[in-house]
């Protein structure tokens, strides 16, 4: 019980301090919506393509989305006095990496919504929430959880904007694929597909387990 | 007890490990019976710790930083600890403030009400001082006699001599990460201890 309030009371203050600084909400949802644009214009979108081409872009505005946001719960903690503000505390730092995950979840969560309809009206492709949501949410989940721990780790660099890309994207390619593979397969069904689903929630539970275990270690001095 | 030493000796770095922000290479120190490395949760519990960061966050008003840490601190009555700790350090009509907009010497009182927070038996106050006027030292002050009298018990840095007999029962000075002086405060003369405090910071 108590470790929930510490993770509701963290995303609660982290939600809060995002909302009144307004730096990252800005910052990925224009990205997002600029990635999604420049791809629009940079590919020859005949119907025949248009499968093939709209979920890359999709998921490559997410990712990058991601990138921008990711850093931002943790360097925020670590702004004036390090991440010692909550180390100081006798929290359960699994707490800690949960809340930040959550955080980051919604943040990138809430620029996806806006750049949703806005993909679906430039690749002019019929948008099933329904279905996508699922693969929406578990993608964002696999990204997210990898990109908590690594940007805990790169924070305490100096060069963490650079880093963290580097440390992030090869270890969230399975991701990536899986996700675009999947929503390619609800644009066109294709017969014998893989259960890309299926993989993308078994690479959520190793990374999501494996960052829970090892956060502590990261974090700590 | 009152710790000096010169300037890069090891004091912050001591009073962060008893804090459980830092881990010691050697040795092992224990707080209220709990090992400092085995038990950390624990000793964190016990712990309040004022240090030169102010350990708040600056997008949040005074009160909310403090509800915030009684949550992470567990404390019962939260909101009551909160208007009583900021009625104690004078902030009380600072309360829907941003941390941001605070002064120096406002954020100091801020922290050490947030160190206050979870009544620990153990308070580690890095340079208190520092950035308070007068008014403040005084709270200083009667902060520290209110945590002995209440039976808890305060470690602090500072480089005034006069500061460190005037407040503590004991003496420590550091040399090199070591401990060269160590005394009792009552019956000793301030020139004696200010030669020997020349000769640490050689």
């Amino acid at each position: 019980m108590m470790f929930l309030e510490q993770v509701i009371a963290i995303l609660w203050k982290d939600i809060r301090y995002e909302l009144r600084s307004k730096q990252m909400w800005m910052g990925m949802g224009l990205f997002a919506l600029l990635v999604l644009v420049v791809f629009n214009f940079a590919f020859d979108l005949r119907v025949d393509n248009k499968a093939a081409v709209a979920p890359g872009a999709l998921w490559v505005a997410f990712v990058f989305a991601s990138m921008l946001g990711l850093g931002r719960t943790i360097a925020a903690e670590r702004e004036k006095g390090s991440m010692d503000r909550l180390l100081l505390c006798p929290v359960d730092r699994k707490a800690i990496y949960l809340a930040k995950l959550l955080g980051n979840m919604l943040f990138i969560g809430v620029v996806e919504i806006v750049a949703l309809p806005i993909f679906a009206v430039l690749f002019n492709v019929p948008l099933f929430f329904g279905t996508l949501l699922p693969i929406v949410l578990l993608g964002t989940l696999g990204i997210a959880a990898v990109g908590t721990l690594f940007s805990a780790m790169a924070a305490a660099t100096r060069a963490r904007e650079l880093l963290l890309p580097i440390l992030v994207f090869p270890l969230i390619v399975p991701v990536v694929i899986a996700a675009v593979r999947a929503t390619g397969t609800l644009l066109v069904p294709v017969a014998n597909e893989p259960p890309w689903l299926g993989l993308i929630v078994a690479f959520d539970v190793i990374f999501l387990s494996a960052s829970m275990l090892t956060f502590e270690y990261v974090v700590e001095e | 007890m009152a710790l000096m030493g010169a300037n890069g000796v090891g004091k912050t770095t001591l009073l962060r490990i008893l804090a459980c922000l830092t881990s010691p290479s050697s040795g092992s120190a224990r707080i209220g019976g709990w090992d400092i490395e085995r038990d950390a949760q624990r000793v964190r519990r016990l712990v309040g710790f004022v240090a030169h960061q102010p350990y708040l966050y600056d997008e949040l008003t005074a009160e909310e930083n403090l509800l915030f840490f009684g949550k992470m601190y567990a404390v019962k009555d939260a909101r009551e600890r909160t208007g009583q700790l900021l009625l104690r350090v004078g902030l009380e009509k600072r309360a829907g403030e941003r941390v941001s907009v605070l002064s120096r010497g406002q954020v100091q009182r801020l922290s050490l009400a947030r160190a206050l927070l979870h009544a620990p038996r153990l308070l580690l106050l890095d340079e208190p001082d520092t950035g308070l006027d007068e008014e403040g030292h005084e709270l200083v002050e009667q902060v520290l006699a209110e945590h002995s009298v209440g039976g808890g018990a305060v470690l602090f840095t500072t480089h005034q001599l006069e500061r460190a007999l005037q407040l503590a029962d004991h003496l420590v000075m550091l040399s090199k990460g070591r401990i060269v002086v160590q005394e009792k405060t009552a019956g000793l003369e301030l020139e004696r201890m200010r030669q020997e405090y020349q000769e640490v910071l050689r």
